[in-house]
């Protein structure tokens, strides 16, 4: 483990020399505020909340400089786990907490330092997002949300005051579709193995949440019966990849999609119909004029949630400066800007206030439209009087079936997800 | 006393050739063998740890997957190659044979390596468009009353893979073919047709056999790329078909190194074992 290089000294000069200007007579805050222009944090993560304009709002915000790199889920895991001197921040989802956790290259935050922390969304604290709810299954985000102490390995299951990640955001994942070439109502997942849709279906290759698809296909058909879907015993997976199997033989899909590119040009060249997508994707397929619907599901949602853990060898100015972007985060503009997207921010009220009472009534409170919706980078998402797909962020949220998971059995289903590639 | 040592032809010699051997062992040699000792490593969810365990290759050969990959990735060199071949030795024939101004010989050629001067992925993507089910191809058909349905499988199929793999990789034919046809001299073509030999004949019994060299390297070439390639057959097939190379790659995405170490060791054997066997056939060195 060879510690970088030229940053690390500049880095330490830094330190230094801020300890030094501290101890002389300066008034702090003015000290902060020249130190801070001079730190780079380095964040990376899946493509949804690396965005440049939260970068350059840091920048004008906080002073520091916020690099910004994007990679697809399994290249996240990879890096969070192998190189943890590459980055300072890790914008993860809860299931790749669960992988990369033991390996200790993240550390805990202290919540006494998060200011917002008791307006979080219960999903992320207690679990249930009210207090009648139940817990969907799979990696719900509160059962890796927690460790016991600032350099604790294993997960605790209430909150203890030290959390692994701090949310960002999150959302509730369903079928997208094509109502304009399917031309009937689409209200469960097993329309996505519907010989109708022969040769226009497609799913995600990417094994961990393809299989969740699965699963909730599966068990719309009333042909497996789990007892958790995040969590499959080698029988279910089985059952499950042969039903797949079966379906792909009979060309049933088109083709599987990697990246949320892949998606959004299958989509919208009308090589496929009906396909599990994300919901920046609809977007993405609306904005080009194309009809596209994010599809509510009787049997429910597949959900996730991402969140910004630190890299263990943060400490110092760097670390302030940490906490100070997580603050920053969940002070409402991100928020709002995400919210805007079609995610939900994890300290909505925040958010509110950097929205117009007609965005908010529409993402957020599953109201009419009262004027025109616009995308951040301003094409028109929906007009006045039309309603968000899935209603109000208490119906999506409320209706998870199950979260993004990571299994015990992980690596029999790899092989398993492999055979079916290659079948 | 220095002097000498450097007079010495041996130490000479071995110094002449010390920085391509360091260079080859570094780059070349050290790789392959920390790929060797990994392929018997153990890998938990998050990590890899020194052991030496039979489990990688234990699962490879008795899981029917692979010899399913192995076989289509077989399936894909021999038809690409068979067509490369085919196309690469028809455009360098016509080059050589029937462009008699050598400033035209030189623009046609440099006219083949045009498409080479984008990158390759871009070649591949932009079939998709073509060939997709509203693509320009089936459009045309249509329009033309070819067809009254589009035709599925002009993408995301073994077709499509193929088509792919044949043009990104027929100029790698086409460039050893030409080079050994310019060096066949003129003269024994001339003996040929004057001793009464038809064109057929004469491609048969003096052009080819003169070619061979040119042939097996172009092969070679082929054969060692389209083997080793994951992500053409990861977009053209819309992710549908596996060869080795996305056996691999899945497998270095899911942080199971030793069993992508596994796999790549024995891919490597395999595409040697292709190599030595197409080297019998000719022997490069001597007519070069």
């Amino acid at each position: 483990m060879a510690k970088p290089k030229v940053g690390y000294s500049r880095r330490s000069f830094l330190k230094t020399s801020g300890a030094a200007m501290a101890a002389s007579a300066l008034p702090a805050p003015m000290l902060w505020a020249q130190d801070t222009k001079n730190i780079v944090l380095r964040q990376f993560g899946t493509g949804v909340s690396n965005l440049n304009d939260v970068a350059n709002k840091v920048k004008e915000d906080l002073g520091f400089t916020l690099e910004m790199t994007a990679l697809d889920s399994d290249s996240v895991t990879q890096r969070a786990a192998t190189q943890p001197d590459s980055f300072d921040i890790a914008d993860i989802e809860y299931w790749i907490c669960k992988k990369v956790w033991p390996t200790g290259n993240l550390q805990a935050m202290d919540t006494s330092k998060i200011a917002n922390y008791d307006k979080i969304v219960g999903i992320f604290r207690s679990g249930k997002l009210t207090p009648q709810s139940t817990i969907a299954q799979g990696t719900a985000p509160h059962t890796v949300g927690f460790v016991d102490g600032p350099g604790g390995t294993s997960f605790a299951d209430n909150e203890t005051g030290w959390m692994t990640l701090i949310p960002t955001i999150y959302n509730a994942d369903t079928l997208g579709i094509r109502p304009d070439l399917i031309g009937r109502p689409i209200n469960s997942w097993t329309e996505l193995l519907n010989p109708e849709f022969k040769g226009k279906a497609s799913i995600l290759d990417i094994s961990s949440i393809g299989i969740m698809d699965m699963a909730m296909v599966c068990e719309a058909m009333g042909e497996i019966q789990y007892g958790d879907k995040g969590n499959m015993t080698r029988e279910e997976i089985d059952k499950t990849m042969a039903i797949f199997t079966e379906a792909k033989q009979n060309g049933q899909f088109r083709a599987f999609w990697k990246t949320f590119d892949e998606s959004v040009n299958l989509m919208a060249s009308g090589e496929v119909v009906i396909q599990s997508m994300w919901s920046p994707a609809i977007t993405a397929v609306k904005s080009r004029g194309i009809d596209c619907v994010y599809q509510p599901l009787k049997e429910g949602y597949r959900s996730w949630g991402g969140g910004i853990g630190l890299s263990s060898s943060l400490s110092g100015i760097e670390l302030d400066a940490a906490y100070d972007y997580i603050n920053w985060y969940l002070s409402g503009w991100v928020g709002g800007y995400l919210m805007r997207q079609g995610y939900y921010s994890a300290v909505p009220e925040t958010s509110k206030n950097f929205m117009s009472e007609n965005e908010w009534g529409y993402w957020f409170e599953g109201k009419p439209a009262t004027g025109d919706i616009t995308s951040p980078t301003g094409d028109v998402l929906a007009k006045a009087g039309e309603l968000r797909d899935g209603g109000s962020f208490a119906e999506r949220m409320g209706a998870v079936a199950c979260w993004n998971a990571v299994m015990d059995e992980n690596q029999y289903m790899v092989r398993k997800w492999n055979e079916f590639i290659a079948a | 006393m220095g002097a000498d040592l450097l007079r010495n032809r041996h130490v000479l010699g071995w110094l002449q050739a010390a920085p391509l051997t360091l260079v080859l062992l570094g780059f070349l040699v050290a790789p392959i063998v920390m790929i060797v000792i990994v392929s018997f490593w153990g890998a938990t969810e998050f990590s890899i740890y020194p052991a030496f365990l039979w489990d990688n290759y234990d699962f490879l050969f008795s899981s029917p997957v692979t010899y399913k990959v192995f076989w289509a990735t077989f399936k894909y060199a021999f038809i690409t190659w068979a067509l490369t071949l085919a196309i690469g030795f028809t455009v360098a024939y016509f080059l050589a044979f029937h462009v008699r101004s050598l400033t035209i010989q030189i623009a046609l050629f440099l006219l083949c390596t045009i498409p080479f001067w984008t990158s390759n992925i871009i070649r591949m993507i932009s079939w998709i468009p073509f060939l997709g089910r509203n693509g320009i191809a089936n459009q045309t058909l249509i329009s033309w009353g070819v067809i009254d349905e589009p035709l599925e499988w002009l993408l995301y199929s073994d077709f499509s893979v193929i088509l792919a793999f044949v043009h990104l990789y027929t100029l790698f034919m086409v460039v050893p073919i030409f080079n050994t046809m310019m060096r066949i001299d003129k003269s024994l073509l001339e003996a040929a047709r004057d001793n009464g030999a038809s064109g057929l004949q004469t491609l048969v019994h003096v052009i080819v056999p003169l070619t061979t060299p040119g042939i097996m390297i172009g092969t070679i070439f082929v054969v060692t790329l389209v083997m080793g390639d994951f992500i053409t057959v990861r977009f053209m097939s819309g992710s549908q078909r596996a060869n080795v190379g996305r056996l691999i790659s899945n497998d270095i995405a899911l942080l199971q190194y030793p069993s992508a170490a596994a796999t790549a060791v024995v891919l490597l054997c395999t595409v040697l074992i292709v190599i030595a066997i197409l080297l019998r056939f000719v022997n490069i060195r001597k007519e070069l």
